[in-house]
């Protein structure tokens, strides 16, 4: 009766946890079904136009006597170009930027006497490959070096790449996050609004034994949730991640417990689910929308980048597109997950200590 | 400090942690205050092994808050509660198997089957299957045992909810407004339930009420509560003394100047 562990404690916990979830329609739509609506409205909107229309934005500076109109007319002629068709968009310097940050553009051409520059992100795939097709056509030996000068690339510090393989990792970020808040935060307090923790705490059941069970049944619809999102994404997009597995699991498993940790120290205290509500709003909402899980942060003021990369929704969102799209290993991904584990631990012990049960 | 209705079985209570074993419940001269508001004002109080004893008293008297220090849930400012010999502090884990409690307006998980819910606490005590299927028997649930929760009725809850309560077989019930809102019949199935109980006298019941013949029907004693205070104590014959054509709502209507039920 007084062992530390009670199995048949633990499984009963753990067996109506995953009963109430799953049958709460609403919470499998806003778990499974929600993301990958998403993945796919935003997915179509944005990879599987018919053509791929390349905006560029030419700059010529008045310094420079060359025809622009008949130099990119070669490009819009050439037929090697598949299902792409370049849009040249001239304009000045300060339009061009502002084209960029909305993302509306991911290249920049400025023509003056030096010669040509592109402007772009080397970090971006997406505006190398607009480059590579470009600076192609735009020196075809066949259409003739039509200028001289020196050719020359000026980075620019502006993210994107393909929209979809930017976006699938921040929604399996944004959905760790938001299925934590909401499954473990919004229970608890419902349990405690409902006088139910106090019922069962008035048993043998193991306080530990309970939240032991809450937090095991959500980091495993969490990983229910992102496979099958993966899933989804890996074939209708052709996502792939190019990390490895340990890193990966080792990445969600630091995800999860910063986020089950900011749930539990939520949840600690309010028995009011309106409150409880509010609460999970003000912390989800705004990492929502800064993080960088539909667009961008790089797009936020400079001074407040810092701040930015080390919420824990950008730290696991950006830890996640480096292990999909550039294959990061432990070593890069190191610092970002002991940060998490860091702000679980605080987070958690923080919120065991003030935890109300009555 | 007022030493209202003082007993013999608060002078047992007074020895150190070893009172009389026909003792399960002694409280003493106990205080709980929220902010500013006094809830209990130095009650005593006494249960005995088997014994059905009602705390009576209208809204605010202090019922809740008594019953939840015995609970173990509240913590009294001052004064002592030995609960089984023990107190509370540092022997929850021994006392938590031997008490089966129904608190006031708990709601369960909606959800969840009647059967699920019962196997759930029926975990907790280490319980199989054999003993859910034998309370579902006497709460007179079984032919719900399939339904969720929240397709049950007030008073088919409040009857699953007296069921999580009785799993373990508990020494102790302790049972807060069981029937508060409930219509005459569904009071009568958890009567029903509580009056076989008292049959078999293994049971120790506290019980708070409002109702003036829920007290009457089930309990041995009855303790009534106003403003903290415990105002009269014993059985219903010797608060009724010579005043037999009154009720206890009469009497209390005359100390105090309130219905029971306000």
């Amino acid at each position: 009766m007084n062992s530390l562990f009670k199995p048949r404690q633990m499984l009963w916990l753990i067996r109506i946890h995953f009963l109430e979830i799953i049958r709460e329609p609403g919470v499998l739509f806003w778990g499974i079904g929600f993301p990958i609506l998403m993945a796919m409205g935003l997915g179509v909107a944005f990879s599987q136009k018919k053509e791929m229309v390349r905006t560029v934005a030419v700059v010529q500076q008045s310094n420079c006597s060359v025809d622009t109109n008949t130099l990119y007319q070669t490009v819009l002629e050439a037929k090697e170009l598949g299902n792409v068709v370049f849009h040249f968009q001239k304009t000045e310097w300060p339009d061009a930027m502002l084209l960029l940050k909305r993302g509306s553009i991911n290249l920049v051409i400025v023509e003056n006497e030096k010669g040509r520059q592109y402007h772009f992100d080397p970090a971006n795939p997406d505006a190398q490959l607009t480059f590579l097709m470009l600076s192609r056509m735009l020196n075809h030996p066949e259409k003739g070096k039509e200028r001289s000068g020196k050719e020359e690339i000026l980075p620019l510090t502006v993210s994107g790449t393909r929209y979809i393989d930017f976006l699938i990792p921040g929604l399996i970020a944004m959905g760790i996050m938001m299925s934590s808040l909401w499954g473990i935060s919004y229970t608890l307090i419902d349990r405690r609004s409902r006088r139910l923790l106090r019922r069962m705490v008035a048993t043998p059941m193991r306080k530990s034994h309970f939240l032991l069970s809450l937090i095991l049944v959500r980091v495993a619809m969490n990983g229910i949730e992102s496979v099958v999102l993966f899933i989804f994404a890996h074939f209708v997009f052709g996502i792939s991640i190019e990390g490895n597995l340990p890193a990966l699991v080792l990445l969600f498993v630091s995800g999860n417990f910063a986020f089950c940790g900011i749930a539990v120290l939520l949840s600690c205290r309010t028995a009011n689910t309106e409150v409880g509500n509010g609460l999970i709003s003000a912390i989800s909402m705004p990492m929502m929308v800064i993080s960088g899980i539909f667009f961008s942060y790089q797009h936020f003021p400079e001074w407040i980048l810092p701040m930015i990369k080390h919420l824990p929704l950008s730290l696991l969102a950006d830890s996640f597109r480096a292990l999909f799209i550039e294959g990061a290993g432990m070593t890069v991904l190191s610092l970002p997950m002991a940060i998490l584990m860091a702000i679980g631990f605080v987070t958690f012990t923080t919120g065991l200590k003030l935890f109300k049960w009555n | 400090m007022p030493f209202q209705g003082l007993t013999v079985y608060t002078f047992l209570s007074m020895l150190p942690n070893n009172p009389s074993s026909a003792s399960v419940i002694e409280v003493q001269a106990v205080h709980k205050s929220f902010r500013n508001i006094q809830a209990v004002r130095g009650i005593d109080l006494i249960v005995h092994e088997g014994e059905f004893v009602a705390l009576l008293g209208p809204n605010g008297a202090g019922k809740t808050t008594l019953v939840e220090m015995i609970e173990g849930i509240q913590v009294p400012d001052a004064g002592e509660i030995r609960v089984l010999g023990k107190y509370w502090k540092g022997h929850a884990e021994e006392l938590h198997p031997h008490i089966g409690i129904a608190l006031q307006e708990t709601r369960l998980i909606d959800k969840l089957t009647v059967t699920e819910t019962l196997s759930l606490f029926a975990s907790f005590y280490e319980l199989g299957k054999k003993r859910v299927a034998e309370t579902l028997s006497l709460i007179s649930l079984t032919e719900k045992k399939d339904s969720f929760v929240l397709h049950l009725s007030g008073g088919q809850r409040q009857r699953l909810a007296l069921g999580i309560a009785l799993l373990n077989r508990p020494r102790i019930l302790i049972l807060d407004e069981p029937t508060t809102g409930f219509d005459p019949n569904a009071r009568q199935e958890v009567w029903s339930i509580l009056l076989n109980l008292k049959k078999e006298g293994k049971t120790a019941l506290v019980l708070t009420t409002h109702y003036m013949e829920e007290a009457e029907t089930l309990c041995d004693r009855i303790y009534i509560l106003n403003q903290g205070t415990i105002l009269k104590q014993g059985s219903l014959d010797d608060l009724l003394g010579e005043e037999r054509t009154k009720t206890l709502d009469d009497l209390f209507r005359e100390w105090t100047g309130r219905h029971l039920h306000e």
